[in-house]
């Protein structure tokens, strides 16, 4: 078993560490404040190949493995987690449902330019009605002829305002029996009449970046752009969250990373009583219990990202992971506004954000209750994973780097 | 031309580099010590003069390569003519500023003779008879010693690391002009001529640093146009107390600072704050004006080598961390430090 | 076009370096590829950019100064290769300069030679000039832009950074170039670079490959020490007016040599 990332992998940790510190870290506060994300932050991310890190060379992808994908969220994250929610629902929730479900037409009509970053992909499951029970969602798709007929509303949607393509997820036949047999997905591209979005403000963290939703009225939508056969919905959802659920638990480790070095270097700093706080044992039991969230956290990500990488089905790895990391990275960031006293508390330090931002990954990509329930389920015997009709590739270097 | 120890004059185009009167009392030094005298070394154009100067300021005899075709300084012609002179006379050390001629000077003199260069060294010493040189390394963090063990040794000398002597106009000495042929060979460049454009100087590479804190805007006797409401005016007079800062690190050669109070209240874009969360620089010197010293702005500078403070408050937690501090209010100290260093580095 | 880069490998600019047991040492700070090279590495990509042709990098090291040039290919350099060899070590600039001289030569109809300005850890700045005295090439350093390259013609023309502002000077190729931060940030790498560059074997040549006998070096270190550590003893300068005590400071100032 080797621990050691090879030197491919930390060339890419480095890389992606660079951009985020060098061209997003001195700005990054005043977007926050402004709930505005930055202009540019779309298209470098394009230009530097990091919205195509994990897509075969073929597809206008950079050829890199999913642990690349993992550590650069890691790195994105550890400077602000809007640079890895625009990761998690472009590349995990949507761009790899493309790769792992989609048609060998859709992945060049849509794959590609996203892969490019010519297009922006988001995901539309989530509404205003129905988070955790998927199959309550309300929005239907009515075949008429070859088209869909597609109406509803989704929220809570990240790059809502900024995506050209949506994933959405909609009912296509009310009266199946399992109202989970009854969803189908779709590539929606959102500038199709009847496509209206929107900006949410006023959330408690992510605020430099784009938050929204979607509304969908007699959107026509051709049979060629539904991905998987009607009635897979729920099931494609599902693999759409096993990757985004994986850039979510690679983020909040970068999370971790940062309150941890934001803490060490305040208690090498701040003196109290005569010398650095740093020699309080209070204030060390914080610092250790961040560094063993952290490398937990990383063993977790980087083991779902290598079962990524073989081909095996994760999503039980994938939830332990998420659910493991985001309720840690929560902790971590309370603990480091607590190691930097009443400066944690003003935004002159970047602690608070850590927490603001923490708090919804705890919510969102399966709230932690959700995951409970999963690895209950998955460790009594309740639920077993079934071999689904297309399975995620596992990385192929050469096929996907020529 | 026995002298073992050797000076060359840097100059651009005739105006010479005040280094090099450094260069020959540290020369001087070593010689009470070697033996002999301190011969300089003058290569260039209508230069005759700056080899007088440099018998003023203590050379016993000044070697001169006068030629038009040197007016300019190109590092191959001189250092042909001074790896000529050198190897006609075996001199046992040749020192040089630390310029941007005198380092590639040196660099290429040590190439033609087959001998070592010990570049930017700060302090000189004779152990046994040898010359060993000090040089900091590791931008500074370290300081090594360092010795050639073969002649001539090429010292170049750090700019003001080194006392400059006083010039005695009845000091007297041989001036001895040399012919060296220049091959038309060793003409591969050719100055072109100069443009004025400075860039900037970046904050965290910057040698030295000015910055400004709250205490800009505070000036009772400015009047703002009538015009502008509270938090302009405010503004307005944090800009003039600005001017003196920038004024300040313009004559230093320096870049502009900040607290973050000064940033937050608008006085000066965000990209000039130094602190724990603007930048951290570690300049050779840092002058505050207008700051307090909040742990936070420490965090940005505290490395810095020579921190100066400036502020009303006499309790100011700065003073605690600066090497040289005045109390009194930056618009009066400011102008008067920026006018006192003026005179003292011909600015 | 054949271009060349030289470049050292480091200890990281951000690591802390102290003196234990009169070595230095930088605790578990990575070895990096020196900053100012990394500068001479866009340089020579954006010239060849404009120009066409090959990029060489080329290192003097041990063994762990392939990640340096791994980061070179990885940033789009066509080869590198490693000059390596136990004598080496305690080399001097000269011997410095004359073992990248005698690589360039190896290599064969290069054009042009980049560097760095220095390197951060002796922190000399002159293998740059030596290598251009050994080849007997132009020397052309501290260059902040290179404003015309004319291949056919065999000239180029840059603007160096020097004490009196921007020179401006024109050389004939080859020609040895040295250049500051001003000539544009360095590229990331790209992730194909990367790809190719984890990849790669990086031949290693010896002394006897490139035809030179073992050096004997000039200069030697004897010792490195940690900086004196000064007490800060805060004096607050004092006179009857701004003026004296600006006089005061200002030459309180320059007496700690930080001018």
């Amino acid at each position: 078993m080797d621990f050691q990332l090879s030197n491919e992998h930390r060339m890419v940790q480095k890389m992606v560490r660079e951009f985020a510190e060098k061209e997003v870290a001195p700005i990054i506060k005043e977007y926050d404040r402004k709930q505005e994300m930055a202009p540019f932050i779309l298209p470098r991310m394009a230009e530097l190949g990091i919205l195509g890190i994990c897509f075969p060379v073929g597809y206008a992808g950079q050829g890199m493995d999913y642990i690349s994908l993992g550590l650069a969220c890691e790195e994105l994250e550890a400077v602000d987690s809007t640079l890895r929610v625009v990761m998690s629902v472009h590349v995990g929730l949507n761009s790899m449902a493309l790769l792992q479900w989609g048609t060998e037409e859709q992945k060049l009509r849509f794959l590609e330019p996203q892969a490019k970053g010519e297009k922006i992909a988001c995901f539309g499951l989530t509404e205003p009605g129905a988070g955790s029970d998927v199959a309550g969602i309300q929005a239907s798709a009515r075949l008429v002829g070859d088209e869909y007929i597609l109406n509803g509303e989704k929220m809570w949607i990240s790059l809502a305002t900024k995506a050209h393509h949506a994933l959405v997820v909609a009912r296509t036949n009310p009266e199946a029996p399992d109202p989970h047999d009854g969803l189908s997905a779709f590539l929606v591209e959102l500038n199709r009449p009847g496509v209206k979005t929107g900006d949410i403000h006023g959330k408690l963290g992510v605020r430099a970046g784009s938050t929204g939703w979607l509304s969908f009225q007699d959107v026509r939508v051709p049979v060629e752009n539904r991905i998987g056969e009607e009635g897979e919905g729920f099931k494609i959802a599902m693999s759409c969250l096993d990757n985004g659920r994986y850039t979510v638990a690679a983020g909040a480790t970068g999370l971790i990373r940062a309150s941890l070095e934001a803490s060490k270097r305040y208690a090498h700093e701040r003196k109290a009583f005569g010398r650095e706080i740093g020699k309080f044992q209070l204030v060390q039991q914080k610092i250790a219990r961040m560094v063993q969230s952290y490398e937990a956290a990383r063993l977790l990500y980087l083991r779902a990202g290598w079962m990524k990488n073989e081909g095996l089905r994760n999503s039980r790895e994938t939830s332990l992971a998420k659910w493991f990391a985001t309720d840690a990275s929560f902790e971590a960031a309370s603990e480091a506004i607590q190691v930097h006293g009443a400066y944690g508390y003003s935004d002159e330090y970047d602690v608070e954000r850590y927490l603001r931002n923490a708090k919804g990954a705890i919510i969102y990509e399966g709230t932690s209750e959700i995951h409970q329930l999963v690895q209950a389920a998955y460790a009594l015997g309740y639920r077993e994973d079934a071999p689904l009709r297309c399975e995620m590739p596992a990385y192929d270097a050469e096929a996907w780097q020529s | 031309m026995a002298d073992k120890i050797w000076v060359y004059v840097d100059h651009f185009r005739g105006e010479p580099h005040p280094a090099s009167w450094e260069a020959i009392a540290a020369g001087g030094m070593l010689a009470e010590q070697l033996g002999g005298g301190v011969t300089a070394v003058v290569i260039g154009s209508a230069v005759e003069g700056l080899a007088q100067q440099a018998i003023h300021f203590g050379a016993s005899e000044a070697l001169l390569v006068d030629n038009p075709a040197l007016q300019d300084f190109r590092a191959e012609p001189y250092a042909t003519a001074l790896s000529k002179l050198a190897g006609d006379n075996a001199p046992e050390v040749i020192l040089l500023p630390t310029t941007t001629r005198g380092r590639e000077l040196a660099a290429m003199a040590a190439m033609d003779l087959d001998t070592g260069v010990m570049p930017d060294v700060t302090a000189l010493e004779v152990q046994d008879g040898a010359v060993v040189v000090t040089r900091p390394v590791y931008a500074g963090k370290l300081l090594c010693k360092a010795r050639c063990n073969r002649i001539p040794q090429l010292i170049t000398l750090r700019v003001r690391a080194f006392s400059k002597p006083e010039a005695d106009e009845s000091r007297s000495g041989t001036l001895t002009p040399i012919e060296i042929d220049l091959p038309a060979g060793d003409t591969l460049t050719e100055v072109v001529g100069y443009s004025q454009a400075e860039g900037s100087v970046s904050l965290t590479d910057a040698a030295v640093v000015v910055s400004g804190g709250r205490g800009v805007a505070v000036n009772p006797n400015l009047r703002p146009p009538s015009d502008l409401d509270d938090k302009e005016a405010e503004i307005w007079k944090a800009q003039q107390g600005f001017k003196l800062v920038k004024e300040l690190a313009d004559v230093l050669g320096g870049a502009v600072g900040a607290s973050r109070a000064a940033v937050d209240a608008g006085y000066i874009p965000y990209e000039h704050q130094v602190g724990q969360t603007g930048k951290v620089v570690s300049p050779d010197l840092y002058i505050a004006g207008g700051i307090s010293g909040a742990i936070q702005h420490q965090a940005g500078m505290r490395t810095s080598k020579v921190i100066v403070a400036i502020n009303k408050d006499p309790e100011a937690p700065i003073f605690k961390l600066a090497r040289f501090g005045i109390v009194g209010d930056l618009y009066d100290v400011l102008p008067a430090l920026t006018e006192a260093f003026r005179k003292r580095l011909n600015k | 076009m054949k271009i060349v880069v030289c470049v050292k490998q480091v200890p990281d600019t951000a690591a802390k370096v102290v003196v234990e047991d009169g070595k230095v040492t930088w605790g578990d700070a990575p070895l990096v590829i020196n900053p100012w090279d990394e500068y001479a590495v866009e340089t020579g990509l954006q010239q060849q950019e404009a120009h066409g042709g090959d990029v060489t990098v080329i290192s003097m090291g041990d063994e762990s100064a392939k990640e340096a040039l791994k980061h070179a290919l990885a940033m789009g350099c066509g080869e590198a290769v490693l000059i390596s060899d136990p004598a080496l070590s305690g080399a001097d600039s000269v011997t410095t300069a004359r073992v990248l001289a005698a690589a360039i030569r190896k290599i064969a109809d290069v054009d042009i030679a980049f560097f760095g300005k220095q390197a951060i850890d002796g922190d000399g700045g002159v293998t740059a000039a030596q290598t251009a005295r050994v080849l007997g090439w132009s020397a052309l350093t501290l260059v902040s832009t290179i404003s015309d390259l004319d291949i056919g013609n065999s000239e180029i023309q840059v603007e160096r950074s020097t004490e009196e502002g921007r020179q401006i000077v024109k050389g004939r190729l080859p020609a040895v170039v040295s250049v500051v931060k001003d000539i544009g940030e360095p590229r990331y790498p790209s992730f194909m670079g990367i790809r190719k560059a984890s990849r790669a074997t990086i031949p290693e040549w010896h002394l006897a490959e490139l035809n030179l006998e073992a050096p004997s070096p000039a200069v030697s270190w004897p010792e490195i020490m940690n900086p004196p550590q000064r007490e800060v003893k805060t004096e607050i300068i004092d006179g009857a007016s701004p003026q004296e005590k600006a006089e005061k400071l200002a030459d309180k100032i320059l007496e700690e040599k930080v001018l």
